[in-house]
């Protein structure tokens, strides 16, 4: 497999969030705007960076009856890397990402990428696994916070779309989040016989 | 602690802030397992006890073990999420031997649930609403261990109901895009909205 289409494939084939059904949770908790989706994809982004590369660089010396709980910790200091940065830099971002910025330590989408692919895999393509990845996770957020953001909101980035709208709140309420998301893996699931509909795999 | 007080964590624990409808916590497992009741209800009693568990096993952490010592931004995911790994392979052993049938029961559940991001949730969330600046307030610890409870009883409410509607689903003529994950989520859409209207209800 050539080193583009690792990283493609993160976007397209395997996106996260549409197509492996990982890392729901977050995906739809900080996709009320897009700053917040933004925020998360990047942090959750640089932690996958971080694992995949140094997962990929142990995985030699790493028994493998303790590598869930290796991969764990590794996951752990970068999101705790994460936490303190956000805490000191961007004050406003952490807090409205609030309980989900530890929760990123259990984000399917990072230790699943470190169990069946950084773990066989040589360092600079698990970085491009994880690059892929997360620019399909923070895609995945930006297009449910576009949408969520401009109808429950009626701006764009913080930016008034139509003066006098009236916002559907229930979009940026958890409703809508589950309504948006739905519709939306059922739009992409289109054209795919039930053969090829995904089951969710992380539990 | 007041009884009043129990209730009012209990009720906004399990009704106003549901943690699958209304936080957005337990999504992976609530999609997986919540194909019929049966298996619903069995995923339930297992979050039930990891997350009461968890509650009573991470406040005596935080209290003495990283409070005290100005470690708990630095040390708290780590610590947590080790933690709970742990405490669901033992409880994993415990049930073996002590109650066979019992861990026959719940016994492919308990493994699933330590990336369930509902359990590092619900003590990252005790943390927040019984800790001020690192100190505990009154009633603390029953507190936690109430809302881990209550949380798990939430869960399992999400699932069982979600689960009664599901099993409905199979008979019925869905799209085949919709099919399976998506008709979930707009599904467990039009319940979120249900259980909004519970807000307001604990000051």
């Amino acid at each position: 497999m050539s080193k583009w289409q690792i990283f493609k494939d993160g976007i397209f084939k395997n996106n996260p969030v549409f197509v492996l059904y990982l890392g729901l949770c977050p995906t739809l908790a900080t996709s009320t705007t897009i700053r917040d989706g933004f925020g998360m994809g990047l942090a959750a982004t640089f932690v996958l960076l971080g694992s995949n590369v140094i997962v990929s660089a142990i995985r030699g010396v790493i028994p493998r009856r303790v590598r869930i709980p290796c991969f764990i910790v590794v996951i752990a200091t970068f999101v705790t890397i994460v936490e303190l940065f956000l805490a000191a830099y961007q004050p406003d971002l952490y807090k409205s990402l609030g309980l989900f910025v530890p929760l990123i330590v259990v984000n399917c989408i990072i230790l699943y990428r470190a169990e069946s692919f950084a773990s066989k895999n040589t360092v600079f393509s698990s970085f491009l696994d994880a690059l892929g990845m997360g620019c399909g996770f923070t895609l995945a957020l930006l297009l449910l916070a576009f949408i969520r953001e401009s109808l429950g909101k009626g701006t764009l980035l913080g930016y008034q779309l139509i003066p006098g709208f009236d916002p559907v709140v229930i979009m940026i309420l958890p409703p809508g989040a589950f309504l948006t998301i739905g519709l939306l893996m059922g739009f992409f699931n289109r054209g795919k016989s039930k053969a090829e509909t995904p089951k969710p795999k992380c539990h | 602690m007041s009884f009043g007080t129990i209730f009012a964590i209990l009720v906004s624990v399990i009704f106003v802030n549901n943690f699958v409808f209304a936080r957005f916590l337990g999504l992976c497992p609530y999609l997986g397992v919540s194909k019929d009741t049966s298996s619903a209800i069995g995923m339930g009693m297992a979050v039930i006890f990891v997350m009461t568990m968890a509650s009573i096993v991470t406040w005596p952490l935080y209290r003495f073990f990283l409070a005290p010592f100005g470690l708990e931004r630095v040390l708290r995911t780590t610590s947590f999420i080790l933690v709970i790994a742990s405490l669901v392979q033992f409880i994993e052993m415990l049930l073996q031997k002590v109650n066979p049938g019992l861990y026959k029961a719940l016994g492919i559940y308990l493994p699933i649930i330590t990336t369930n991001c509902a359990i590092l949730g619900v003590a990252v969330l005790n943390i927040d609403t019984f800790f001020k600046d690192g100190k505990p307030i009154a009633g603390s610890y029953l507190g936690s261990i109430v809302q881990g409870f209550g949380a798990g009883l939430g869960f399992t409410l999400a699932m069982v109901l979600m689960s009664s509607v599901r099993e409905r689903m199979e008979m019925a003529n869905i799209p085949k895009p919709l099919q399976g994950v998506p008709i979930a989520f707009v599904t467990a859409g039009l319940m979120s909205m249900g259980f909004l209207g519970f807000s307001g209800l604990i000051k």
